[in-house]
């Protein structure tokens, strides 16, 4: 059983935005003890999303949690926006794949960053990633 | 004409409505008095008075922006512009106009006391006339704000991005701050421009002041060095922290093209052997 004990949600529509959804995930990860190459890993993996978000979702909603698991303290990032949709998920999560003008690692990429990884996405109504790396 | 008494009263009590002005406005300022000296807001406000006693005489009170009220937006321009540039607050700027406007009131009200009647229109056509050029203060202070900004940003871009030349043949661009697309334009141009007015072949990159890699960073850094490339230079990125090391390898990113160390003094070391150079201890230190 998750509990969320304190969360924070940005909206992110433009790059700059997207640097301060990294340094509000850099401050919770932060404030829970997570060493220096988690922080990393987390903040990268939030970079990813929340550009792929931008460029491709039209941009949307950065939710962070701290969340809980019976005492294991954790931290989930969910991305959501309102665009598209990815046509092919398998697709888009393989290695080297992009419909843009990207290297294709920011989906894949940033699911090997962290502990867990969900994507839904819809057709013509959005995209939701969210993604825990426990502490 | 109700605009003539007004007008006229300000001519005549010139002197006296400047002091009540200068009262009420240096009150409004709060701690602000020490930087723009009292003589020269003296001069600055009989001139306001002059201008718009003169404008006022000829001119439609309706429209501000017509060309008899030129010297009187001038200076308040002018004024708003070098407040804003000193730090002055926006109210502290705006107070300017709307303490005149205080000061001419109570001008009228000794004056028409008596006589409700006119004292009501003249102070609706003043306070009309005055809340207009209160706005264009407002209005030309936030643009001038604007302005700073914009020059702040683009010192910030020329700041952040030096080439520094280490040795014969070899430059240095050390990045601090977040890569994005036009930082990224503007590190490749200094650098290319780097390249050819010093005849290096060799440039270092360090990363060590970018907090984020992520791929869009690392795809950025392959694009400066395939340019440099095309040059006839080669790049190593320094400044590879361990935890920037594992998250590039866990995303996938493919660097083992570009030649990278993990600090700025391994990078020149490289550098050096690369042009066939060596620095040789020459004594006991």
């Amino acid at each position: 059983m998750k509990l969320t004990v304190k969360s924070d949600s940005l909206v992110v529509k433009s790059p700059q935005e997207i640097i301060l959804a990294r340094q509000k995930v850099r401050e919770y990860a932060r404030s829970l003890g997570f060493n220096l190459v988690d922080q990393t890993k987390l903040i990268t993996a939030t970079s990813e999303l929340a550009r792929n978000m931008v460029e491709y979702g039209g941009g949307g909603i950065v939710v962070i949690e701290h969340i809980d698991d019976q005492g294991q303290k954790g931290l989930r990032v969910t991305f959501e926006d309102q665009g598209p949709g990815i046509a092919d998920l398998e697709m888009a999560m393989l290695d080297g794949f992009t419909t843009g003008n990207g290297l294709g690692h920011g989906l894949p990429g940033a699911k090997r960053l962290v502990n867990e990884f969900e994507i839904d996405s819809k057709i013509g109504l959005g995209t939701r990633v969210s993604i825990v790396r426990w502490a | 004409m109700a605009k003539v008494n007004t007008i006229r009263l300000m001519a005549e009590k010139k002197d006296e409505l400047l002091q009540q002005w200068i009262e009420l406005h240096l009150a409004s300022l709060s701690l602000r008095k020490d930087i723009i000296g009292n003589e020269n807001l003296y001069r600055q406000s009989r001139d306001f008075i002059d201008a718009f006693v003169q404008a006022a005489e000829g001119a439609d009170f309706e429209d501000i922006n017509r060309v008899e009220w030129t010297t009187v937006r001038k200076i308040l321009a002018e004024i708003s512009t070098n407040r804003s540039r000193q730090g002055y607050s926006p109210s502290e700027t705006a107070s300017y106009v709307f303490t005149l406007k205080e000061a001419i009131i109570r001008l009228l009200q000794k004056e028409y006391g008596v006589q409700p009647d006119v004292l009501i229109q003249e102070t609706l056509t003043i306070s009309k006339i005055l809340d207009k050029l209160g706005l264009l203060t407002f209005e030309t202070y936030s643009k001038a704000r604007e302005e700073v900004i914009y020059r702040q940003q683009q010192e910030m871009l020329e700041l952040s991005t030096p080439v520094i030349q280490l040795w014969d043949g070899i430059l240095a661009l050390p990045l601090i701050g977040t890569l994005d697309s036009g930082r990224t334009q503007v590190v490749m141009e200094n650098l290319l421009r780097g390249i050819l007015s010093t005849n290096s072949d060799v440039a270092i990159l360090d990363i060590s002041g970018v907090p984020t890699v992520d791929t869009l960073v690392a795809q950025h850094i392959i694009k400066t060095v395939s340019a440099a490339r095309l040059m006839g230079a080669e790049c190593i990125i320094s400044g590879i922290r361990p935890e920037i090391a594992q998250t590039i390898v866990q995303l996938g990113v493919d660097l083992s093209m570009v030649k990278t160390r993990a600090t700025l003094a391994g990078a020149l070391k490289l550098a050096l052997d690369m042009r066939k150079l060596t620095i040789v201890q020459i004594g006991k230190a």
